[in-house]
């Protein structure tokens, strides 16, 4: 697990727990990058492997445990390239899913911020997805200005790809979008900014 | 003191004889104006005076919640309750004034739910009354499952069926039908919410069926008033107020306080809704937890209790009140 100091003061600071496994009518588990260990973890228990299905995108730093995973030997098994490959397959799951599923979500914090909201828009609690953060440590980003999200932001400050400005990376983030606030930090004294530092490696 | 705004006086606009055990009561403002707006689920506080004491009971209103001209209460006559019921059922009658609260929901439907599935055991029909006319005029999609000893007792039944067709199904014990809740619970579409108001093991049954189902306990809903039970008298010692009250046999410890003139807060009187909590100062005994709204840590912490339904035995008990 991978456990990142958060100033309490910040509420919507997402906190992750650990994966375990739960009673229910079928497991369907999202992992991206290193998020695969932890659902090795879980499916150690081999009781729901029948009725568990597994979407895996390796990380965008380059980590890949899709052999592994596979070899745990769920029901379904999907690798896609990217979280946006994976979204319509995670989309048409929880479209036809029944209450009783459990959704387990593990790896960047981005990934399992977007499996919450999809769960969250078919219409379960937010408390229902058990999540568990691993490996990367990049954000999500959605510039609060021109309100473009860059993915796997690891610097801070650092350039918004649609609008150019440059954003203070911050720890408020947003539920409905799967997002941290990212906010101009020269507003006031344009071209005053501090350097650049690989923050979430 | 109820938290929020003013009672209200009301008057007895109707009394109906529903079945053996149910009446219902309409209340209209005495003013002639509107009530407050309502969700469905809410309840009121009933105030009464009963040869002098003043018993204040939780009913859930029934009425249609787009109807501000009154609102309807269904009651059931408990021959071995505290009394109000059977006030009402024996001595309130059409003409006579009232006091209540304003509503208060403690059982709100979850409109981001995909669907309600709601569980009725006996009177816990009422709540559901309210919802199904307010999710019916919003379109929202709902299924009742509404369980009774026969169907003389299933007050409203054959209604909700001729108005809800197959969104309502009802089960006679009598009959010995009960509900499949194992295939219930797993044939829901994701998104569904699910609500139970009834008897007690009514409750602890769908609620641990639907755990063991994988229900997130985010999508689970239940409401039981509790009446506050009798037991020993003791005595408590109010330290902001300077108070040394007796709390009888058949009284609340809150009924007592304010029977002092304390005026103490409170909402829902049923150990639901945690407004009274309380801070334990001092106590040499045995605190007796009847509510629903601590934790078992802080039961068993002994730090605070809710005075609507809890109770003490032992030394001395002083409470920051």
């Amino acid at each position: 697990m991978t456990t990142i100091p958060c100033p309490d003061a910040i509420l919507s600071r997402p906190r992750y727990g650990v994966l375990g496994l739960r009673p229910g009518s079928g497991h369907l588990m999202v992992a991206d990058g290193d998020g695969a260990s932890a659902l090795i973890d879980v499916l150690v228990d081999k009781s729901a492997l029948a009725t568990t299905h597994i979407i895996y995108v390796p990380g965008a730093n380059g980590v890949d445990l899709a052999v592994q995973l596979q070899e745990m030997g769920p029901a379904q098994f999907v690798r896609c390239p990217s979280f946006a490959a994976a979204l319509p397959r995670l989309q048409k799951v929880l479209a036809c899913a029944h209450m009783g599923v459990q959704i387990y979500a593990a790896g960047s914090e981005g990934l399992m911020g977007q499996v919450q909201r999809e769960a969250v828009a078919a219409g379960l609690p937010h408390t229902a997805v058990q999540m568990e953060h691993r490996g990367s440590l990049a954000r999500r980003v959605q510039c609060v200005h021109c309100k473009g999200i860059t993915e796997n932001v690891v610097h801070d400050p650092f350039q918004c790809g649609h609008c150019g400005l440059n954003l203070f990376v911050r720890d408020h983030y947003s539920r409905r979008i799967a997002a941290f606030q990212g906010v101009n930090i020269d507003a006031e004294d344009p071209g005053l900014v501090p350097a650049s530092k690989v923050r979430f490696a | 003191m109820s938290v929020g705004a003013p009672k209200i006086p009301v008057r007895v606009a109707q009394v109906v004889q529903v079945n053996d055990l149910i009446k219902r009561f309409r209340f209209v403002r005495r003013d002639g104006g509107v009530m407050p707006s309502f969700s469905g689920g809410a309840h009121v506080v009933v105030e009464m005076d009963i040869q002098g004491v003043r018993r204040l009971n939780p009913y859930s209103l029934m009425s249609d919640p787009a109807d501000r001209t009154g609102y309807e209460i269904s009651v059931r006559r408990d021959d071995a309750g505290r009394g109000g019921s059977l006030h009402l059922h024996n001595a309130v009658v059409v003409g006579d004034d009232m006091m209540i609260s304003p509503p208060v929901n403690l059982f709100a439907l979850d409109l981001r739910a995909r669907k309600h599935l709601m569980i009725a055991g006996g009177i816990g029909i009422t709540p559901y009354l309210a919802q199904m006319a307010q999710l019916s005029s919003q379109r929202g999609t709902f299924e009742l499952h509404y369980a009774a000893r026969n169907a003389g007792l299933c007050a409203y039944g054959s209604d909700l069926v001729a108005r809800y067709g197959r969104a309502a199904r009802l089960y006679f014990d009598d009959l010995g039908q009960s509900m499949d809740l194992p295939r219930l619970l797993a044939n829901q579409p994701l998104g569904t919410h699910l609500y139970v108001c009834g008897p007690k093991p009514m409750i602890a049954w769908v609620l641990g069926a639907a755990r063991a189902a994988g229900w997130p306990d985010g999508a689970v809903h239940s409401e039981e008033f509790l009446a506050p039970p009798p037991g020993k008298v003791f005595n408590v010692t109010l330290a902001a107020s300077g108070k040394t009250v007796s709390v009888g046999t058949h009284q609340s410890l809150l009924e007592a306080i304010e029977a002092a003139g304390v005026d103490a807060p409170y909402l829902c009187r049923g150990g639901a809704c945690g407004e009274c909590e309380t801070r334990v100062l001092a106590c040499d005994g045995r605190l007796m937890h009847n509510d629903h709204w601590l934790t078992d840590a802080q039961k068993a912490a002994g730090v605070s209790m809710m005075p609507c339904v809890s109770r003490f035995e032992g030394a001395s008990l002083v409470l920051d009140r």
